[in-house]
């Protein structure tokens, strides 16, 4: 099944079994089993959170090399907006294309410019859908599967349109396919991405039989080659097609600011999110009408596999968002240019999202009430100092962990301690027994005397 | 099976801490997403009526295999007139509660509108109990 791989993934000889990455998994995904981390497929979102709070850099994220190119006739770039913003606040971005040309791709086509699509899509999906209430963006990958995993309630609440990678990776198939008449197939289109759940995102596209876009490539590996390159390379373009609100999209509430939706929430950071989304799912701020929700502090530019601060890719980005210019009739211009309106049907979010019951403790639900039931019980039992100690982020998880037949409580170090207290007294009790035949006031004899 | 969470008046702090732990184990139960949310939003609601107008009480929910009932009560200053309280935008919190926008008076209508059931009993100068019953989808309507 697709849906079991993963981007995100351990490095065994660095990992040092420390609890810091258990901790702070959003979807308590991680356990340290035999001094090292194990992640649950199912639970895990590729966030990247643990990446970024490994000290051993054992956490890292599988992506694609660029020897991939090579499967293909025709190999298509598609940088995200946030690799404009690690090359300092002048960069040009057609100096940015050209270099990705010259280090070996066909084409490219800016992920930008798909954001510009996304957003018209976006306002056309609001317009049409009558529903009220707020709507989520399905931009973040690692948003979505949290969702999925972990508020299944608020699926129904996302917005079901393609992201700017996907619209882009289908454009630009599309028009080189045309334009070289070779079948899709045979032309390969790259996200250069910041961050894992990407990855996994097009790698899970992959596997349902979605092919927008064929592989993704982190940021940090192309980083290099792109900068070494910048000050001599000719841009292939005179200028590129994006608008600044697209290249925006790479930062938090650059969604916003593209839609221009009146009443619009706008949270980043994973644990900020979760703290929304249960507002939301308790059915609190029903008068917002848009919600942009990014995993990484920071929007894109904070993704776990770029290269700079998150706060120094911002203001860069912020720089160029200020130099770009987004025209005042775009939508008209995009719809002319490429029929959106007529083909929306086209752009509806692939793969479909559907709920993954990653929490449930039994299929049968008595059984998991049962098993509820005795959680109640074990976490009463235990410290409740939540220290990470046994490998398990919380005393909570623990005692599920316990439940589930996956731990024994004298995992916990407190427990054993409690248990070796009673068993030292007990050996003490005994040790000060003796058999009769040592004691000297034997009272069995004392009728003989 | 039965959860109890104690609640403290005027703690804003730990609000809708309760709900959040109800709603975890009614994932782990795997009780349909809607029918968790409209716990959850019944159970948030108790809780926060709680916090708001009274000293303490408790909420928690007792999960039966065809429904989930939602209970509440407290040792609080009760309600004058149900009825009253039970309209849209009718609120009694004090001033500086609404200030944090809470308080807005949709706390029991609310209730009323994701429960298949309520119950109201309360006595004026000594507290309110609730009790919501909300049914699980039937197996033809799943």
């Amino acid at each position: 099944m697709g849906q079991l791989f993963h981007s995100v993934l351990l490095i065994e000889e660095k990992c040092r079994g420390c609890t810091r990455c258990i901790k702070n998994c959003p979807t308590e995904a991680i356990r340290v089993r035999a001094g090292k981390a194990r992640i649950n497929a199912e639970r895990c979102t590729d966030c990247g959170e643990c990446i970024r709070t490994c000290d051993n850099y054992a956490k890292t994220a599988i992506t694609d090399p660029l020897s991939r190119l090579k499967d293909y006739e025709y190999a298509i770039a598609l940088p995200a907006p946030a690799l404009y913003s690690q090359f300092g606040p002048d960069v040009d971005p057609a100096t940015v294309l050209a270099a990705l040309i010259d280090m070996g791709f066909d084409d490219v086509f800016e992920v930008a410019y798909g954001a510009d699509i996304s957003t018209f899509l976006t306002v056309e999906y609001l317009r049409r859908n009558k529903r009220k209430g707020p709507m989520i963006s399905a931009a973040c990958p690692a948003v979505v599967r949290l969702i999925q995993v972990r508020f299944p309630a608020l699926i129904d609440s996302l917005i079901p349109v393609d992201s700017p990678m996907a619209c882009s990776g289908k454009l630009a198939k599309e028009a080189k396919s045309r334009e070289l008449g070779i079948c899709e197939g045979k032309i390969g289109a790259f996200f250069i991405t910041p961050c894992p759940a990407k990855v996994t995102w097009v790698r899970e596209a992959n596997n349902l039989g979605s092919f927008a876009v064929d592989g993704a490539i982190s940021i940090s590996d192309v980083y290099g080659e792109v900068a070494k390159r910048l000050p001599e390379v000719i841009p292939p373009y005179p200028k590129p097609k994006a608008s600044s609100a697209g290249a925006g999209w790479g930062r938090t509430g650059g969604e916003r600011i593209a839609a221009g939706i009146g009443k619009s929430l706008v949270v980043d950071g994973i644990h900020n999110v979760i703290d929304v989304l249960e507002q939301l799912e308790m059915g609190k701020l029903s008068d917002i009408r848009f919600v942009e929700a990014q995993a990484c502090t920071g929007g894109c530019v904070g993704g776990a596999l770029t290269v700079l601060n998150p706060f120094i890719g911002r203001m860069n980005l912020e720089a160029l968002v200020a130099r770009l210019e987004t025209p005042p009739n775009l939508f008209e211009e995009l719809d002319i240019d490429l029929n959106l309106l007529r083909r929306f049907d086209e752009f509806a979010i692939k793969p479909q999202i559907v709920a993954v019951p990653a929490f449930r403790l039994d299929q049968d639900v008595s059984r998991a009430i049962s098993k509820a039931e005795m959680i109640e019980k074990v976490v009463n039992e235990l410290p409740g100092l939540d220290c990470g100690s046994c490998g398990s982020p919380h005393c909570r998880a623990l005692a599920e962990d316990i439940v589930q037949g996956l731990a024994v409580d004298t995992d916990c170090v407190f427990k054993l301690r409690e248990e070796i207290e009673i068993l030292a007294e007990q050996l003490f009790e005994m040790a000060k027994k003796s058999p009769p035949a040592l004691k000297d006031n034997d009272a069995f004899s004392k009728p003989w005397e | 099976m039965r959860l109890e969470f104690p609640v403290a008046g005027r703690d804003f702090q730990a609000a809708g801490g309760a709900a959040q732990k109800i709603k975890r184990t009614l994932r782990q139960i795997g009780i349909d997403a809607e029918t968790a949310r409209r716990v959850g939003i019944v159970a948030y609601e108790a809780e926060m009526n709680i916090v708001i107008h009274a000293f303490s009480g408790k909420v928690g929910v007792d999960i039966l295999p065809e429904r989930i009932n939602v209970f509440a009560y407290d040792q609080g200053p009760g309600i004058a007139d149900i009825d009253l309280a039970m309209q849209v935008g009718y609120s009694t919190a004090p001033e500086d509660i609404k200030e944090m926008g809470f308080g807005a008076g949709l706390g029991l209508p609310n209730m009323k509108r994701y429960s298949d059931n309520l119950v109201i009993e309360s006595e004026v100068g000594c507290g309110t109990s609730i009790r919501a019953v909300i049914n699980l989808p039937t197996k033809e309507g799943s």
